[in-house]
């Protein structure tokens, strides 16, 4: 009928009388068994050749369990469409078969691995929804520590709270310094081209304060903060939770909401506003180091203006800020970090949200306050 | 005969920190053998050498007749091919469920039917004792045995030559671990393996092994079947079998 060869091995399939005989020889292993089995399908198409296959496999030198399942499955198809199978293998390819033979299971089929799309929406609102529910227990447990800590100030964990300040502020300042102060040197970069076309020079001064210190220089602090110390909560508690490290405190009678979480809040919203008054320092820095090469406004010129024409309420506006974005940031990270499971790939889904989310809620947060404080007027 | 592993004064050192001297052994076709000694005697580090984690700083080992001391990428690739190994926690890829964790190799190194590879990762779970259900879950809804057997199944994918198994019935109900020895037997049987596992387990020992060697010191101090290795005068084999 045919014959391949390959190869490590060959296969010839011919009608003998009433029987369709199959001789292979070689190695049938899970590798070299997939070029035999496109072909193997071919004999069991309609209408069968013959009632009866035999199987030579005496000149067969290895054969492992897919080359016996390959067989089973084969023997199986066949046994359904009135056909049946024989065997003549050596004895030890023989008890591999015969193994195969003997299951405790039914061969199911090919897994399904996609949903349809309304299951999917399904499956998205129920995680979404529960999702929710997860966060209005975190915020919960929150405020009951809070007031634990507030009803009882010894249980106020002081030396968690500077390692926090430590760890997620201090050692940030560096990476603060070097963005606010680009993001200075661009502003005032960009600007300084069209204020030279007018004439209008010393308004670099206005311009600068009033955009950095009500938006800029807290928003970019935020984003850096979220950047990397939301997501270095979310690692950290999520690893924390996967070795069992949070388990073994709260059987200690360590709980970590007064332990791990309100000491990192407590930290982010006390060094959120200074690092914000650090970020503006460093911004007009920035800028006036632009204005004095671009623009030619000296530094004494540049602060003297600065004080005339920028309101305090501007530099407030912006600080007033700061507990908010740091409570928002820590609090993220720190939920995120409280829903990892148990696997590896949950900490980075959640760190990368923790990230995600901490930027997006600061942003809704400073869209907030603009309303709010345009509305009072100042 | 040839050994499927043979290593010849093996010496490895982290910085300063000298772990095997001196270390010879040879495994032979189709037995199961021990790597026992006490903890930080480098036999983890050991096994880890022959699956090519790890580089050893002297000697030379072949494993199923590659020598791994000039092996080539592509020689190596292809010895990978012919062994399975058991980490001590299954080490299941959590991203992927139990079907996948198993069908991986076939995936990637064969072309055979998907329809194939659903009939051999359903052999593969039976053969280790695994309900056909798990084939779904993830390897963080399912318990440290289930892993372990899960883990096993993907050793055993590719019907490999060689099996390692890094403290098999480690963490595992005095049942479930028997259970595992029979099936470590029954595989040997049906499969024509060589195991090399390393193990602390009494029973297991007694029960499975057929040589093994016993690393202390730095070096080899006994190697052999149970019966030597017990008449051997050494401190920590006389403690370890203490009453056997």
């Amino acid at each position: 009928m045919f014959s391949f060869n390959g190869k490590t091995l060959s296969l010839h399939a011919k009608v003998q009388g009433d029987t369709v005989a199959i001789m292979i020889s070689g190695t049938m292993n899970v590798k070299s068994i997939a070029f035999i089995e496109p072909l193997l399908k071919q004999l069991l198409t309609h209408p069968l050749p013959s009632q009866t296959f035999e199987w030579h496999l005496q000149e067969v030198t290895h054969f492992d369990s897919a080359a016996a399942l390959l067989l089973y499955t084969f023997d199986k198809k066949a046994q359904s469409l009135g056909a049946t199978c024989k065997f003549y293998a050596q004895t030890n390819h023989q008890n591999i078969i015969d193994a195969v033979y003997h299951r405790h299971y039914e061969s199911g089929g090919v897994m399904e691995r996609r949903l349809n799309a309304v299951a999917t929406i399904g499956k998205t609102a129920v995680t979404k929804y529960h999702g929710f529910k997860d966060f209005l227990a975190f915020v919960g447990e929150l405020f009951a520590a809070l007031l634990i800590y507030i009803l009882n100030p010894k249980s106020i964990r002081f030396k968690e709270i500077y390692a926090a300040i430590e760890e997620s502020s201090i050692n940030a300042l560096g990476i603060i310094a070097l963005t606010t102060f680009l993001i200075g040197v661009v502003l005032a970069y960009q600007s300084a081209i069209q204020l030279k076309t007018y004439g209008a020079n010393i308004f670099i001064v206005d311009m600068l304060g009033i955009s950095v210190l009500r938006e800029l220089a807290p928003l970019i602090a935020a984003i850096v903060i979220a950047g990397r110390s939301g997501s270095a909560f979310a690692a950290q508690i999520g690893v924390m939770k996967i070795t069992e490290e949070l388990d073994a405190m709260k059987t200690m009678g360590f709980d970590p909401y007064l332990f791990l979480v309100l000491p990192r809040i407590i930290a982010l919203m006390i060094m959120m506003p200074l690092i914000i008054f650090f970020a503006d320092v460093m911004a007009m820095l920035g800028g006036m180091v632009v204005a004095s090469i671009e623009l030619g406004i000296s530094a004494e010129l540049f602060l003297d203006r600065f004080n005339e024409a920028v309101a305090m309420k501007h530099f407030f506006i912006g600080i007033s800020k700061g507990p908010f974005f740091g409570f928002l940031i820590a609090a993220i990270g720190i939920f995120r970090g409280l829903m990892v499971e148990n696997d590896t790939r949950s900490i980075g889904v959640n760190t990368t949200k923790s990230v995600v989310e901490a930027i997006f809620m600061v942003i809704i947060c400073d869209a907030i306050f603009s309303i709010i404080y345009t509305n009072i007027g100042i | 005969m040839q050994g499927v592993i043979e290593a010849n004064h093996i010496v490895t050192r982290f910085g300063e920190n000298v772990v095997h001297e001196d270390i010879n052994l040879h495994v032979n076709r189709g037995e199961i053998y021990g790597l026992l000694g006490p903890s930080g005697c480098g036999k983890t580090t050991l096994m880890k050498e022959m699956v090519l984690l790890q580089r050893y700083q002297g000697g030379s080992m072949k494993v199923l007749g590659y020598d791994l001391n000039s092996i080539t990428h592509k020689k190596a690739q292809e010895l990978r091919q012919q062994w399975g190994v058991l980490f001590q926690f299954g080490a299941l890829y959590s991203s992927l469920n139990i079907y996948d964790n198993i069908a991986v190799s076939l995936r990637e190194y064969t072309t055979i039917s998907e329809a194939l590879i659903a009939e051999i990762v359903s052999y593969k779970l039976d053969i280790v004792g695994l309900e056909q259900r798990v084939k779904e879950q993830y390897p963080s809804q399912i318990s440290g045995g289930m892993k372990k057997k899960a883990g096993l199944a993907r050793a055993l994918v590719m019907d490999p030559k060689l099996l390692f198994l890094d403290e098999p019935t480690s963490g595992l109900d005095p049942i479930s671990a028997r259970e595992f020895d029979a099936l470590i037997l029954r595989l040997r049987e049906r499969f024509d393996l060589s195991i090399v596992m390393v193990t602390h387990d009494l029973d297991s020992i007694e029960a499975t092994l057929d040589r093994a060697a016993i690393l202390d010191e730095k070096r080899v101090v006994a190697e052999g079947n149970l019966e030597m290795i017990k008449a051997t005068d050494n401190l920590f084999i006389k403690t370890f079998f203490k009453g056997r």
